[in-house]
């Protein structure tokens, strides 16, 4: 699928996505952007529903607040690129696959899910995607997975996610090292949501989250933002360059989780947390919309995602 | 042929054989060519799939997961058995995760090879035997190289699969002679090959008859061979026959080669040179105990090295592995 105004192929698996949550080929960029978001954010919004009223088991870590780095960043990817995300990872997976079906299933613990009920909402798998539950083991995995482009002498790259909170932990460090040594295709994409689960990331973190990077040689891509639009900016930017093989790169995302860690822990001051609504993704990209258009996308979403509940309790 | 020499052809035949093997390791290029030798001269003939990296074993086999999920065939070196504890996470939570908690939908076949074990006086932390920490781990094999099996045989079956797999090799068997087992026989003893569904082979060597044997040694490695020497000695000066089975995968075990001298001897000495407590010899015993309970002539023996560090020191060292007097001492208690 090629759309229209930037020339890549956004959902390069989206075989099982429904049109109505991921958008028709050819719709508007700020539409896509908008629908997606919102497809993510009520998805999630939906999940924690359904927690409440005792249909889920387990936990999640829902990243709402977040959804414009995922849907951003996979609007620069190709089907040749792989993603590589951590635990919370639905805002990475159902923008880059669109399978919401699939999701709901996995996360209801059914054989339908992604994997079959096994891997649940952390460890999700499918075609250029994979995310795992350990801080930091996954991004030498991914520096494996740009090796193996390297190697194919294939165009793809290799993108992982982590958080402020996978500062912390040395194998990042490790891979950083060995990826720049080896101008690996690797894009490390670093989510600062400022906070590491109920630690602020002042109490976690000396020095500086840029300085990590460049001390290890990649160029770093850095924002302070949760415009879809301009994430959107920097992250074509940050692709282009690692597309030239110069060796890995860095986007920095200075953001905020609108909600809990996982569910129902939240020591956070509410009035921090006020204040960041107002810079809530989907209003702050809403507003480009006409409302009536925004209105019928909302609409959709709305529609689809309940379908896909009912399927999905159903299985 | 010495075991460095066969292993590091083996590695080479592999590499001539799948463009998607990939040799990666600390130190591992010419004119180096690895802290023991094994990959010399593999750097020269395949510039790029033999690399050395930075001191990052955590890094070093995470990368070889990313490769193994993409397609590739990537056989980690980790320089001392020690430094595994520096890639448990990858093991543990990431290689050996992957296909099953992925439903199915992926492999993750990185083999990871680490030269293990003591005697040369490298002290507490370049000489143990940690492998017992990965036995039992759902999903990984551990193997171990014996001086009785094949090399590249078994590097071919490990190939041929697509479970991760952990490769122990004692460090003390690289400069000795392989003794593989031709026409039933091993030197002057009765050998038998089985292999495993999986194309893994176990080595059962009896100086007479199974039927005359005593008993039976559970062995493998470095330990494998030390009781090898042992029992061969026994039998020529002292008459005293017991049957050595030398498995080259030691979790999960094939049993089958296992039970069947077992059941004939009905009794069972199980060798290690790790450090005694809930280890190899504990789980055999536990299984055996299961299945031959009543047939059994005595308790299954189990014999370890001392719980404690491993000193530099030759004869502190001496103390507390298991060496030649050990097992020799092991083998008398259950050969009466």
């Amino acid at each position: 699928v090629k759309h229209d105004d930037n020339g890549r192929s956004a959902m390069p698996a989206a075989d099982r996505a429904d049109a109505r949550l991921v958008g028709a080929p050819g719709e508007p960029r700020t539409e896509r952007l908008y629908r997606r978001m919102r497809f993510i954010r009520r998805f999630e919004e939906s999940l924690l529903d359904l927690f409440e009223r005792g249909l889920l088991n387990g936990t999640t870590h829902a990243c709402i607040g977040q959804e414009a780095d995922a849907v951003a960043i996979v609007e620069q990817l190709d089907a040749d690129d792989h993603m590589f995300s951590n635990h919370r990872c639905h805002g990475h997976f159902l923008a880059r696959t669109g399978d919401a079906l699939g999701l709901m299933a996995e996360i209801m613990g059914k054989p339908e899910g992604v994997c079959g009920g096994i891997g649940g909402s952390q460890h999700l798998c499918a075609s250029g995607f994979m995310s795992n539950g350990i801080q930091g083991g996954i991004v030498p995995n991914a520096a494996g997975i740009a090796l193996a482009k390297q190697l194919d002498g294939s165009a793809g790259v290799s993108v992982v996610f982590i958080g402020d909170g996978t500062l912390g932990e040395g194998v990042t460090y490790e891979t950083l090292n060995l990826a720049s040594l080896w101008r690996l295709p690797l894009v490390v994409v670093l989510e600062d949501n400022e906070w590491s689960q109920s630690t602020p990331s002042s109490a976690n973190l000396a020095g500086s989250m840029r300085d990590r990077f460049t001390a290890f040689g990649l160029q770093v891509f850095e924002i302070d933002s949760t415009d879809v639009e301009e994430i959107n900016a920097i992250a074509e930017r940050a692709l282009a360059q690692a597309r030239t093989r110069g060796g890995p790169v860095a986007i920095v995302i200075h953001t905020y989780r609108l909600c809990h860690h996982s569910k129902n822990d939240d020591n956070r001051p509410a009035e921090e947390v006020a204040a960041r609504w107002k810079l809530d993704p989907i209003e702050i990209h809403g507003r480009r919309l006409d409302s009536s258009i925004r209105a019928a996308i909302d609409v959709e979403v709305e529609s689809a995602l309940q379908d896909i509940i009912d399927r999905a309790l159903s299985l | 042929v010495i075991a460095a020499r066969a292993i590091g052809d083996a590695l080479r035949g592999a590499l001539e054989e799948d463009d998607r093997v990939i040799l990666v390791g600390e130190d591992l290029v010419d004119p180096y060519g690895g802290a023991f030798k094994v990959t010399r001269g593999l750097s020269t003939d395949f510039p790029g799939r033999v690399r050395s990296t930075p001191v990052s074993e955590g890094a070093i086999v995470g990368l070889c997961a990313g490769l193994a999920l993409s397609g590739y065939r990537p056989i980690a070196e980790i320089m001392f058995g020690d430094f595994l504890t520096l890639c448990f996470d990858q093991i543990v939570n990431h290689i050996a995760k992957y296909e099953a908690m992925y439903n199915g939908k992926v492999t993750c076949p990185v083999i990871i090879r680490t030269p293990s074990g003591g005697g040369r006086g490298y002290g507490p932390t370049h000489s143990q035997s940690l492998e017992k920490h990965f036995f039992g781990v759902p999903h990984l094999r551990v193997v171990a190289s014996s001086l009785v099996h094949d090399p590249a045989a078994v590097l071919r079956a490990l190939l041929a699969q697509d479970r991760p797999v952990l490769l122990i090799e004692h460090k003390l068997l690289y400069p000795l002679h392989l003794m593989l087992p031709a026409g039933g026989r091993l030197e002057g003893d009765i050998a038998e090959l089985q292999v495993s569904a999986g194309g893994l082979p176990t080595v059962s060597i009896r100086p007479v008859p199974r039927q005359d044997c005593w008993f039976t040694v559970l062995a493998y490695g470095y330990q494998a061979e030390l009781a090898r020497r042992v029992l061969s000695r026994l039998a020529v000066e002292e008459e005293i026959f017991g049957e050595l089975v030398v498995p080259s995968q030691i979790s999960p075990l094939d049993w089958e080669p296992i039970d069947a001298s077992v059941g004939v001897t009905r009794s069972l000495l199980v060798i290690e040179e790790g450090v005694e407590g809930f280890t190899w010899g504990s789980e055999v015993a536990a299984q055996i105990s299961s299945r031959f309970f009543g047939e059994l002539r005595r308790p299954v023996a189990t014999a370890a090295s001392d719980p404690t560090v491993i000193p530099s020191s030759k004869t502190l060292e001496a103390g507390m592995l298991m060496t030649s007097e050990r097992v020799e001492q092991a083998i008398r208690k259950v050969a009466v």
